[in-house]
Order: C-alpha cells, then structure tokens, then sequence
C-alpha cells in the first residue's frame, strides 16, 4: 500500500516536469527540421539576389555567349562553353565509371568470399576518402603526362570518331584536356557508384540467385537474369548519384583542365572548362561584379545537379513503391 | 556462396560435361605473357602500362577462346564475365595505390616535425624550408567549428525524423536532407559568399569556411544518425516508457547513449569527408602565410587550399611543399578512418 501511494506521487511529480520537458525538447527537434528548409530555401534565394547584379549588368546573353569576362569594364560573360564542358566532362566521367563501378561490385557481391570482399569493401571505400584536391593534384603531376601516349594512339588511331580527332595535328601538346579530367573524375566517382551498387545488388534474393543455379545456369547467366534485372533502378540511380558529383567537382577538375571557353567535342587537345572549375580558378582575379557572375554560374551548377539529384531519387522511390505493391 | 559451388559441383558430375584442367589459367597466363613480350619485341609497342593492359587482354582472350573450344559457348562466356569483374576490381584498387603512393613518394622529402610546426612567415617562395603548422591549426579549427555547428543540429534534425516527425513531415524533411547531399560543395561556398561575406559585410575567416563545411556536413550526420537511431531495440525505449520515464529523458538517456558509437563512427566519416573539401575554403576563408590561431578574425590558411594554391606555383619549393601538405592530409584522413572502423567493430548494434 505504502508502495503504491509513492509511486503514484512519484510518476505524478515528474509528470508535470516531464510535459514541460517533453514539449521544450519536441520543439527543438521540431526547429532543427524547420532549420533544414530554412537553409536550403536560403541558399536559393540569397544565389539568385547575388546573382541578379552581374546578369543586370552583362552586355551579351547570358546563356549563348562563350566568353567570361565579368569584371567591371567589359561585362561580357556567358555560361554557354562552360555548361557544355559541365556536362561533358561529367557525362565521359561517368560512362568510364558505370562499368567498371558495376563490375567491381558484381565482383565483391557474387565472386569475393566472404572475408576478402569486406576488405575489398574498405579499400573502394577509402578511394572516396581521398581528397579532391590530392586527386587534382596526382592527376596534374602523375597521370596527365603518363596519358601522352594513350592520347596519341587514340589520334591516331581513332581520329575518325570526333570525339578523339586531332584538328590541327598537334603532336606533343597533349597537356590539360577534358579527357584528362573526365579520367579524374571517373577515379572520383568510381568508389561512388561502386559502393551504392554493392548495396543494391546485396539486396537482391538469394532464392532466386539459388533457383537459377539450380536450373542450370552458370555463374554469370546466374547474375544476368537473376541479379541485374532488379538492381536496375538501383544501379541507375548510383549512377545519377555520381553524375550529380562529377558535374559539381571543383578542385581536381580545375588542375586538370586547360580553361578554354570553348564549345569543341575534342577531348584530347587542350579545350573546355566546368562551371566549377571557373569559380576556383578565376575567383581570385574577380572584383565584386565578377563574383556576382560566379554566383551566377553557381546557381546554374545548382540547379543542374538538383535536377540530376531529384531524377536519381525519383528512380528509387519509384523502384520502392513498385516492390511494396508487387509483395 | 556454398550452395552455388555445391549446384555447379552437382551438374559436373551428372553430366560430366568436359571441363578445362585447374592449371590451364596458370599455363595460359605464362604463354598470353610470352606472346605478349615477342609482341613488345618486334613491333612499335612500348610502356608497361601498355604491357600490362595487352598481356591481361591476351590471357582472358586466350582462356575464353580455349574455353569456347573444349567447354562450349555458355562456359566461355561466363569465363569471360568473370575475369572482367575480376579486371574491374584491378582497375579500381591501381589508381588508390598510385595515388597514396605517389603522395608517400613526393610527401616524404619535406615532410618531419619542423614541417608540422613552421610557417610560410619566414620562407619565401624560392626558399626551402617553412611548413604547413598555420595551414594544420586552420584546418582543424574550421572543422571541429564546423562539427560544432552540424553535429547537435544533425542529431537533432535525426531525432525529429525518426521521433517526433509525423509521417509526412518526417518524410519530407528528409528528403531535403537527401537534396542536401546532393548540393555541390562550391555551391555551398558561393552561398557563404552570397550571404555572409556580401550580405553580412563580414570578411573571408575561418568560421565563414565552417559554415559552409558545415553545410556538406549536416546531410551526412543526419543520415547516419538516423539510421543508428533506427537501430536502437524498440524493447529498450518501450522498457523505458514502462518505468514512468518521459519520451525526452529516454531520447536523451536510453536512445542515444545505446546508438552513440554508431553517430560517433559516422561524424567522424563525415569529418574526413570535409576535411579535404578545398572549394568552399577557398572562396570564403582566404589564405594566409601566418599563423592565425583565431576562426573569427582574418584570413586563415587550411591545408587543402595550402596544397591548390603551392601546387600550382612556378617555384619547386612550393610544389614540394604542396605534396608535403598533401601527405599531411591524407595522414590525418587515414587515422580518422582507421578510428571510425575500430569504433564500428565496437558498435553492439551494427553487429547485431
């Protein structure tokens, strides 16, 4: 009885303390949410208010012009040579990287055994532990001149493709190039969709990996009809999750491309430039009007890479409704 | 994995379908290399890059057509998807060694105490000599500044997913936090610029770059907290709940000491992500040659922006020094991985 009556004024007195408490804490909780909406709608608004100042004072169109000189005096700036070179760059990355992404994860889900393939989970992972700017930095003294030679051959050789055609037949000057850095940004993004792809092909039923084995089929006719077909929207958003990072790599693309506002699809000679790459490198000759175009230039690559990112997501939910109303 | 071997094993023997011996990759491997050295010998090809590419060419070609012959069309092929995911991985794994080798390779020379421990105040840019110490105190201080910002806040805005969050809300607030992720960090440094340095008038400083690192850096806190919260028994919190204990106190009593090793892992993973992030630095917190043990006031060196802006230099003792802080940076990113690791083999509830 004595037992129950303090309890009672126990739970009672802590009652009241914990409304308050519980209220106090909801609403912290609730305001970091909040905060969330907050700054991604701040970082929005103040690009565009920043960005309105240089493109009032741009004498020429913003979206065609190649050239970009912002500063105070010429005014003349255009996102046309860098957009392309983005999304070049970003796209040549990626289709290096989605194979060989894909085939390592094949290989540490359905081909490691179990201990290896944990460690060789760790070492893909600590390639994107990397920094970039140790990546720009290896790529501009390490593998930009070891390319000399690949580069030729594929002049050469290939020339008939416009991609690899040598327009002035230059010989030894293969230095900075968009094919360098799609080659950087592909190390870069390598351990991106590598990792997201081991995740998805891990989640794919051992039932139906065994049931094909069990009619016959060898390993690898195993993992084409019983493993890829549902790791498909997973393994294609691994890939816009990557695509959406190599557009927005800063620092290993600027040492690595040659800052030529040009639109040209040869990728071996010295020609490009990224958005991102121009803000690192021309941020320090630009007075206040130059850096308004930068934020300007920024608020493309944002959008551009919020469209990647939202069409990645989109793929996934899309894949999980599909999975909830199929079981 | 077992039961594979075990199927494959089975169709062998009922069949008895011919298969090439275990040593026929040995043998093939030693001929695709001889053929592929006469090759080298008497034609124009050159490198060892090259060799290599052309002997691994060689072999799986070799091995798969051998295959085609004595085990027909479907074991060749699969033969040949095997190696490619086997190339794939070797691929993968070259660039890491040649990066941290590399790095090890130029690093080594400058690198020592004197190197941790000095400045650029004294050394000029054709001199040896000087350091990264500003460039190390800069960097750490915007990091854990920058932790400082996103760690309660990202456990919280966890908590408010997992906890509080109606379903809706929950939803959505996670996934701006997705969008987030997705932000590129220049763009999170343009918005500094935009708002702190042009709108708040303040000046390029240390904690101008923690804001922005702190933006990269709340998404990944968020999402591996969430997901160790999730983790944590719901018989534990339930337990909780059954002594009389308010939601709050068992958040902050049972919930989150039970997931801390798990948050802890993950901030510092997410620490080693920023540590290297060099875009966003670069546009709000300068760069200095000085010591400036103050986040708040004045230019402030970090090592990643040290490294862009010596690696680029004329001057070979910049370049040098550049690969020294390089080798300092990856160093520091190495001992917060191999910690996050040892910390996750302690974690009860990723091993559950």
């Amino acid at each position: 009885m004595t037992v129950v009556t303090a309890l009672d004024s126990a739970s009672l007195r802590s009652g009241h303390h914990a409304r308050r408490g519980d209220a106090v804490f909801r609403w912290l909780a609730t305001g970091a949410g909040a905060l969330v909406f907050v700054v991604l709608g701040a970082i929005a608004v103040f690009l565009v208010v920043k960005a309105v100042p240089s493109l009032r004072a741009d004498k020429v169109s913003f979206w065609t012009t190649k050239t970009w000189s912002p500063n105070q005096g010429s005014e003349a700036f255009g996102i046309a040579a860098l957009l392309f070179g983005t999304v070049l760059t970003g796209v040549l990355a990626l289709a290096m990287a989605v194979p060989v992404g894909i085939g390592v994860s094949i290989y540490i889900t359905q081909y490691a055994p179990r201990r290896i393939a944990t460690l060789l989970g760790y070492l893909t992972d600590l390639l994107a532990a990397v920094p970039s700017v140790v990546y720009g930095l290896w790529g501009l003294y390490f593998l930009l001149p070891r390319l000399t030679g690949i580069q030729l051959f594929l002049a050469k050789y290939f020339h008939w493709i416009p991609l690899f055609a040598n327009p002035n037949n230059q010989a030894s000057v293969f230095s900075k190039s968009v094919f360098g850095a799609a080659l950087v940004l592909a190390v870069m993004i390598l351990p991106i969709v590598a990792a997201i792809s081991r995740e998805v092909l891990r989640q794919v039923d051992p039932a139906h990996e065994e049931a094909a084995l069990a009619l016959g089929a060898t390993r690898w006719e195993m993992i084409r009809i019983a493993v890829l077909p549902p790791s498909r929207p997973g393994i294609i958003s691994a890939a816009m999750l990557g695509l959406g990072r190599a557009l927005g790599e800063t620092i290993a693309v600027a040492f690595v491309i040659g800052d030529l506002f040009k639109i040209s699809p040869h990728i071996l000679v010295p020609s490009g430039n990224t958005i991102a790459a121009n803000i690192a490198n021309s941020f320090g000759d630009a007075d206040t009007l130059g850096r308004s175009a930068l934020i300007a230039s920024g608020l493309v690559l944002f959008v551009l890479t919020l469209v990647v990112n939202l069409v990645a997501r989109y793929i996934i939910l899309r894949s999980d409704t599909e999975e909830r109303s199929a079981v | 994995m077992s039961t594979a071997d075990a199927s494959l094993g089975l169709r062998n023997q009922s069949i008895r379908q011919a298969s090439l011996p275990a040593w026929s990759l040995a043998a093939v491997t030693v001929g695709a290399v001889l053929l592929s050295l006469l090759l080298f010998a008497t034609t124009g090809f050159a490198g060892d890059a090259d060799f290599l590419v052309v002997a691994v060419t060689v072999t799986v070609l070799a091995i798969a057509s051998l295959s085609w012959v004595v085990e027909g069309k479907r074991r060749a092929i699969d033969r040949i998807a095997t190696n490619a995911a086997l190339v794939a991985l070797v691929v993968t794994l070259i660039p890491l060694g040649f990066v941290i080798g590399y790095v090890i390779k130029k690093g080594r020379g400058v690198f020592g105490w004197s190197f941790l421990t000095h400045s650029l105040a004294d050394t000029g840019p054709l001199q040896a000599g000087g350091g990264v110490g500003h460039a190390i105190i800069g960097t750490l201080e915007q990091v854990l500044l920058a932790s400082a910002f996103s760690v309660p806040l990202g456990i919280l805005v966890a908590i408010f997913i997992t906890e509080y969050g109606g379903r809706r809300l929950a939803t959505a607030v996670r996934f701006l936090i997705d969008v987030m992720t997705g932000i590129p960090s220049i763009v999170a440094g343009l918005f500094v610029l935009a708002f702190w340095i042009f709108v708040l008038h303040q000046g390029a400083s240390g904690v101008a770059a923690a804001i922005a690192l702190a933006i990269i850096e709340l998404p990944i806190v968020v999402r591996t907290s969430e997901e160790m919260i999730r983790l944590v028994p719901a018989a534990l919190r339930e337990a909780s709940y059954a002594l009389g204990i308010p939601k709050w106190r068992t958040i902050l009593r049972i919930v989150l000491p039970t997931a801390a090793t798990g948050i802890t892992t993950g901030v510092m993973l997410a620490i080693a992500r920023v540590i290297g992030e060099t875009a966003p630095v670069l546009l709000v917190a300068g760069n200095s040659n000085y010591f400036n043990n103050n986040p708040f006031k004045g230019e402030q060196a970090s090592l990643p922006v040290y490294i862009f802006q010596n690696a680029q230099s004329s001057s070979t003792f910049n370049v040098q020094r550049a690969w020294g802080a390089a080798l300092t940076l990856i160093l520091i990113v190495v001992v917060l991985y191999v910690a996050a690791r040892l910390l996750t083999r302690r974690n009860q509830l990723a091993r559950r």
